[in-house]
């Protein structure tokens, strides 16, 4: 527990700069993206170095101090929530890229870099950082490892997990380690896989190794618009069954496209039931033979509007939209609360039916956006957190979403991490032994139970929420 | 050895056994599948059978026991693959046994290896316990990866009974170019330099001493041209396409290029660590295939297990003993994360039912 003596000591540690404890200091931390959970920390440690960052967990574990790692705060889950009784540490000043190896394609960082910082540093080699959550401009790549982030084009290049070679990281009890390395290929059981993911209940990753892909050459990018999800989905389908490798296929409904329209202005056809995404990628003579493939199944599937981005300028304003999706909910709707399920792809418009019946049946407006070529849905439960009972309501309605996404044969999340939102629905996945297995994992590498604590496992206690 | 038929008799194996367990698949892998004294092996191949494939979500789940050739065929017949192309299919190995080795053959280069197509495993705990981690869809957050740990622990934190991968469409066509260097220097160069390039790669490797094999994938109407520009890059080669191509990887990939007298190991390293790793193992005889854009040497090592280990402990690389005779499957120096892979085996565990990491 947090005493004068621990303060005092982390006042050794940190100038009174880069130790907040005044409320008003606080109240940044108090939520991250997620804002229906808030709990004020203690206090809040502003580390610039790694030394730092091991000395106050050194100190936590002895004292028994909890403490919450926070890159961005955009976490969707409630990953990076604070508690009451402990710290956070706020990792946005150790953000230095460590080193950049252009010939063999890889990247260190520190766990603060954002991660769009890693494809810009990577730039003029022509590389880049694949994975591209929607909030990359600021979310840092620390917080991208600990909760797996994804992105739009996982489809073909793979979440966080798949691009991570090495990660040096602080155990809760203050022990350093070293996993992985700068080898695209390893022996010894794969650590760097099972602590990517982990949701900071394995302590915090302070230098990660990054594998960078060369940029590719060409995109072509198609916007096709439908009179119904159904055919939307249909469309998707053809196209995965086709044998194309699409960079990314993304779905959103008319919801979301007035949401887009009235604050991005991005061009989409604003009468569409579904407007469907697909991109493809690579080397520039395959992607002209895949875009050729590509017209032909969009041709026959029931499109009623077809354009391709005839520019880099047209390409960036269509993923600007669909970037800024979730933003862009905020203008018609005071509240949302976005949801993260998959189910297998064929599920996919028997799951959007689903969700329609159970919008109607809550009376409350469901906004979907998705990563159509993975499965991975985003429902978005909007709702008026002023009203009475009506946050409760859109929490029932986006609980009941994520256990159809699991009746469907799918998993609760598909890249925003469980956190604090989605760990009651962990036992709808897995069966009492699996959770206890990861329970007493936990345990044995947290014996104090501080690191991130609370988060993942149903029932366990926060202070403050 | 005990053959069990289902995961309940694995469990009961586990709970059972007084000896060290040593899972086995296809025994494929003879430095790794062969007990050493004082061990029972538990033989997986009669835990076999694919149990869910739906073509449409590119996924499937079978037995670890299942043959990589019987899926192989099964998935090439809906023009899928498996893109991290793992090895030993024709001498028998298994999807729990690649799984569980950590293999993955030339095709790794461009999608990635057995850890990046792994979704979900269920396995049996040092207590018995069945478990399952991950998932069946193609995407997943939800709790701790005990399918990627999975990935190089060679049954040492658990026995693999189920797996479930991601599978993707195999390229309509291939072809290779090939090009001998006159030096390991230039021959590197050049790999590098596509490594870097935006071509679209699907294998890349450097077989000693020195040729060079890249392979392209994809649309038919768009290959040749795309292997005359690789040509015009490389300046020359001999463009290698039909049958012959595929020959040419299927014996890559089952090493067909190892004398059997040779043991084989698995050292991940990078591109700039292969000059001085050759200045070594250039006197020592043996042969060297460059895999993954040269992050990964296969060794073929003519001499005793000794020598190789203190050529990689001198070089502060790690091994994988695959290849050759019983023993400890680790050379060199030891990998990382042993704090980590302490506790790890300790839960998982607990009563050491499994050789030691």
């Amino acid at each position: 527990m947090i005493t004068q003596g621990f303060l005092t000591e982390l006042a050794g540690i940190f100038p009174a700069e880069r130790l907040l404890s005044e409320r008003a200091q606080l109240i940044t931390y108090e939520s991250d993206a997620l804002t229906t959970y808030s709990a004020l920390p203690r206090a809040v440690v502003l580390p610039e170095s790694q030394a730092e960052v091991i000395e106050t967990v050194r100190l936590c574990h002895r004292d028994s101090v909890p403490f919450v790692a926070r890159g961005s705060g955009t976490s969707l889950s409630g990953g990076s929530l604070p508690n009451e009784a402990g710290i956070v540490i706020a990792l946005n000043r150790l953000n230095r890229i460590v080193r950049l190896d252009a010939e063999q394609r890889l990247a260190v960082v520190e766990a603060g870099a954002p991660n769009l910082a890693v494809s810009e540093a990577a730039s003029p080699h022509g590389l880049y950082y694949a994975p591209d959550p929607s909030s990359e401009p600021v979310c840092t790549v620390g917080g991208n490892v600990a909760f797996n982030a994804g992105g739009a084009h996982c489809l073909k290049n793979g979440m966080t997990s798949n691009h991570v070679l090495g990660i040096k990281a602080v155990l809760p009890d203050g022990e350093v380690v070293d996993l992985g390395g700068e080898s695209l290929e390893g022996v010894g059981p794969d650590w760097v896989g099972l602590f990517v993911g982990s949701e900071g209940l394995f302590g915090i990753a302070l230098e990660i190794t990054l594998r960078l892909l060369p940029q590719p050459e060409a995109y072509r990018t198609v916007l096709a618009a439908y009179n119904s999800m159904a055919t939307a989905g249909e469309a998707v389908a053809a196209v995965v069954a086709s044998g194309l490798l699409p960079g990314a296929i993304e779905i959103m409904d008319n919801l979301t496209i007035q949401a887009v329209e009235q604050s991005l202005d991005a061009g989409y056809p604003t009468d569409a039931a579904a407007l469907l995404i697909v991109e493809l990628e690579g080397e520039a003579n395959q992607v002209q033979a895949d875009f050729i493939a590509l017209e032909k199944i969009i041709g026959t599937s029931a499109a009623y509007s077809v354009r391709s981005a005839q520019d880099e300028a047209e390409r960036a304003l269509i993923w600007k939209g669909r970037k800024g999706a979730f933003a862009a909910l905020g203008s018609i709707s005071q509240a949302y609360i976005v949801q993260d399920g998959v189910v297998p792809r064929s599920q996919l418009g028997a799951a959007l039916a689903e969700i329609d019946e159970m919008s109607a049946r809550y009376r409350l407006r469901v906004a979907n956006v998705f990563h159509a070529g993975d499965g991975n849905l985003h429902p978005n439960v909007l709702f008026d957190g002023s009203q009475e009972g009506m946050l409760e309501r859109a929490e029932a309605l986006a609980g009941e979403i994520t256990q159809m996404c699991v009746r469907r044969g799918g998993v609760i999340t598909g890249e925003h991490g469980v956190g604090m939102e989605k760990r009651e629905y962990m036992p709808d996945m897995f069966a009492e032994a699996d959770m206890e297995m990861m329970r007493r994992l936990s345990r044995e590498i947290d014996p104090r139970g501080i690191a991130n604590a609370g988060k993942m496992f149903p029932g366990e206690r926060v202070p403050g929420v | 050895m005990i053959r069990p038929t289902s995961p309940e008799e694995v469990q009961e194996a586990v709970r059972q056994t007084s000896a060290l367990l040593r899972p086995r698949g296809g025994g494929s892998k003879s430095a790794l599948s062969t007990p050493t004294a004082g061990e029972t092996t538990l033989d997986l191949s009669t835990l076999s059978g694919v149990l869910e494939y739906r073509p449409e979500e590119l996924t499937f789940t079978a037995r670890a026991g299942t043959p990589l050739a019987e899926v192989k065929a099964m998935l090439a017949e809906n023009g899928q693959w498996l893109p991290f192309d793992p090895p030993f299919g024709g001498r028998g190995a298994t999807l729990g046994g690649a799984l569980a080795a950590g293999l993955s053959g030339p095709g790794r280069y461009r999608f990635g290896g057995a850890r990046d197509f792994v979704l979900g495993v269920q396995w049996v705990s040092g207590a018995g316990k069945l478990l399952r981690g991950g998932g069946r869809v193609v995407k997943n957050a939800s709790g701790f990866d005990f399918p990627k740990m999975m990935v190089g622990s060679l049954g040492r934190l658990g026995v693999i009974t189920e797996v479930t991968f991601k599978v993707f469409p195999l390229a309509e066509q291939f072809g290779t170019m090939e090009l001998e260097y006159d030096s390991l220097n230039k021959a590197l160069a050049a790999m590098t330099e596509l490594s870097r390039s935006p071509l679209d790669i699907s294998a890349l490797e450097l077989q000693l001493s020195a040729t060079l094999r890249v392979r392209l994938g994809g649309q038919s109407p768009a290959l040749a041209g795309r292997l005359r520009r690789l040509g015009e890059l490389l300046g020359g080669g001999e463009a290698i396409t039909g049958e012959r191509e595929a020959a040419l990887w299927q014996q890559l990939r089952e090493f067909s290029w190892l004398p059997a007298s040779h043991s084989l190991l698995k050292v991940p390293l990078t591109p700039a660590r292969i000059p001085a790793l050759e200045a070594r193992l250039a006197q020592g005889g043996g042969q060297r295939r460059y895999s993954v854009g040269g992050n990964l040497a296969w060794v073929g090592w003519p001499g005793e297990v000794a020598e190789i280990d203190a050529i990689l402990r001198a070089l502060e690389l790690s091994g994988l003993r695959v290849l050759g005779p019983p023993g400890s499957p680790w050379v060199g120096v030891p990998p990382t994360g042993a704090a980590f892979a302490r506790r790890v085996k300790r839960t998982l565990d607990p009563q050491g039912k499994f050789p030691q990491l």
